[in-house]
């Protein structure tokens, strides 16, 4: 369960969002609606531990992350939460395969290829394995990324607008393995986005205004 | 997945940066290597071929010449000494033993020594094949010799006039090996040993071949010698040697015979420690020179490494910012950066010492005279400088780039894409 307590964050210019209270159970899979500009991306950085709010409480599985040391928050996020950004962002010099491993040994996790496997598999692009990531298509390199968000089975799955560089087609494919991954997963699902196309897809929305 | 190997991937992505700066650093290294290598090497010959002897006592002039052409054998002797009065020196009470050298021919570029049993023992030497020389014209070889010159005991050759070139041969008396020595290390490698008598007689017949008018009545020589010993005798009187080489009975011989030498003849003594230590220090500007320049090179390698780090951290600050998003901590980020630094530059210094000896070896193996043969194939305890060296580089390089990553602010940076 994941629970979002008085949370408010004040920007350096001296602007100050608050976050109405959010609770979502496991397993749920809710979309993060809100235009640009609206602090989208700044309740992802709280919720996935990476940007620190002024004021207010965030739990992930009954720990409140924010009272973990730097080390401990690190590698908690890296063991408990799987990021999906806009644009794959894999590192470049390792291979596909490799960029998986390195996901579970930087988590603390023993090196798994069984698991990579199952994983890229899943995802239709076992094939690619030794591919380095400027071999492969942008679909290809999001699929590859939705990989690393689940390499270890992370209790939260968020997705910061996955589909909004992507054509309908992909955006649709994007779409459909996020929330089967998910599933086969059982990760809680967070999808941020503006994309209308979206939308359909999901029963809970929380709305940012 | 270490971060090692993160970091030994990431440099090669980029191969033709991470090559520039690895010859950057091996080229710097590599000279170092060079002259370390060197420099040792000639002070230990230095020292090598003077380890014993403590004045050497010739004609008057340059010091420094009189010991490059008695013990190194590389310079011309600065003239010639009275037999009669060398004698006197190498009687004195100050003196424990005196060596006479007497130069001035050679075979091939390689110098015909005449001198006499004490230099057997001063130089400490053994004869591989053969025996020393006892009869005129008997010749003992220096291992280098015998291997350069193809020559074995009972072969035969001419001497000729001077100590660098063949164009006057004698040839009214021919040189026998009768023995080759053991391979000393040493410049007696690559000397001719005979006994001074031979040398004096060679040049009699030099002389006299000079004056074609008197020639014939030389055509007997060996005949007059045997009947006319008074001849000997005044010849004895004009007899000359080249120099004196002289081991001390005591330490107070140090303060007292130089300046009995300088003073009450017209002779000159010269201590091979001290002139062997103004020789070196003449070489030490060189070595200084080429020393700075190379850390020269080693300093514009590690600016070099710095801004390729540093430009490279820029691109991957998304990269690193993503790391951390899977998990890495901020130190785990110090290190990967920090371990690319080091890898580089100690992978240039690994090239540029193996490099450095290869080069020295290639030298040595080229190299005209023997005198003092360089080889690469030796190492050094200070070497391990260098590697220290290439280490602090690397962090030194690394360490504003690694901070960086370690301070970067990852949310910053993951909202600007």
């Amino acid at each position: 369960m994941i629970s979002l307590k008085s949370v408010s964050h004040q920007y350096p210019g001296g602007l100050r969002i608050a976050f109405k209270d959010w609770q979502i159970n496991n397993g749920d899979q809710w979309l993060l609606l809100g235009e640009s500009g609206s602090g989208k991306t700044t309740l992802l950085h709280i919720l996935t531990g990476i940007l620190k709010p002024s004021a207010g409480d965030v739990q992930i599985n009954e720990t409140s992350i924010y009272n973990l040391s730097a080390k401990e928050l690190d590698q908690f996020r890296g063991r408990n939460v799987g990021i999906i950004f806009q644009r794959p962002h894999l590192i470049k010099s390792l291979n596909i395969s490799d960029n998986l491993v390195l996901a579970q040994s930087l988590a603390g996790l023993p090196t798994n290829l069984n698991r990579v496997n199952e994983v890229l598999t899943s995802l239709g692009i076992a094939d690619k394995k030794k591919s380095y990531p400027n071999e492969l298509s942008q679909g290809q390199l999001q699929r590859v990324s939705i990989a690393r968000a689940v390499i270890n089975k992370p209790a939260l799955l968020i997705a910061d607008e996955p589909t909004s560089s992507l054509d309908d087609k992909n955006a649709t494919a994007v779409l459909e393995l996020l929330l089967q991954q998910s599933g086969i997963n059982q990760a809680t699902l967070v999808v941020a986005t503006h994309d209308k196309r979206v939308k359909d897809a999901f029963t809970n929305t929380y709305a940012l205004s | 997945m270490s971060p090692l190997k993160i970091s030994w991937k990431s440099l090669w992505s980029k191969p033709l940066s991470a090559a520039l700066n690895m010859m950057l650093i091996a080229f710097g290294t590599g000279i170092l290597t060079i002259l370390l290598l060197a420099s040792n090497q000639i002070s230990e010959k230095l020292e090598n071929n003077s380890k014993d002897i403590d004045l050497v006592v010739g004609a008057k002039g340059s010091p420094l010449q009189l010991i490059l052409s008695s013990i190194y054998y590389i310079d011309f002797p600065t003239g010639n000494i009275p037999l009669k009065e060398a004698m006197e020196l190498a009687r004195s009470p100050f003196v424990k033993r005196a060596v006479p050298l007497a130069l001035g021919d050679n075979y091939n570029g390689l110098r015909i020594v005449g001198t006499d049993t004490n230099f057997i023992t001063l130089y400490k030497l053994k004869a591989a094949q053969g025996k020393f020389w006892e009869k005129d014209f008997e010749t003992t070889i220096g291992a280098a010799v015998a291997k350069t010159q193809n020559l074995k005991v009972g072969d035969k050759f001419y001497g000729a006039h001077g100590l660098t070139d063949n164009a006057d041969v004698h040839k009214n008396h021919e040189y026998v090996v009768s023995g080759i020595l053991e391979p000393q290390g040493n410049v007696a490698d690559n000397l001719i040993l005979t006994n001074v008598a031979s040398v004096w007689k060679m040049h009699d017949e030099h002389e006299d071949h000079d004056h074609e008018a008197e020639k014939h009545n030389h055509e007997d020589h060996e005949g007059h010698d045997h009947k006319a010993p008074t001849e000997v005798q005044a010849n004895e009187e004009s007899r000359e040697l080249t120099s004196l080489l002289i081991q001390y009975r005591s330490p107070m011989s140090v303060a007292m015979f130089p300046r009995l030498v300088n003073e009450t003849t017209n002779m000159q003594a010269a201590s091979p420690a001290q002139e062997s230590t103004r020789l070196f220090s003449l070489i030490g500007i060189g070595v200084d020179t080429l020393q700075w320049f190379a850390v020269l090179i080693m300093l514009i390698a590690a600016i070099s490494v710095f801004v390729n780090l540093y430009n490279s951290l820029k691109e991957r600050n998304y990269d690193l910012a993503i790391m951390r998003t899977l998990g890495a901590s901020r130190t785990k980020l110090f290190m990967i950066v920090i371990a690319e630094g080091i890898m580089l530059t100690l992978a240039g210094t690994v090239i540029g010492v193996l490099l450095g000896h290869l080069i020295l070896e290639f030298i040595g193996s080229n190299q005209e005279s023997g005198q003092a043969q360089l080889t690469g194939f030796v190492l050094l305890y200070d070497e391990i400088y260098l590697f220290v060296a290439g280490l602090a580089i690397g962090i030194f390089a690394a360490i504003i780039p690694a901070i960086h990553a370690y301070r970067s602010n990852i949310s910053k940076i993951l909202a600007k894409n």
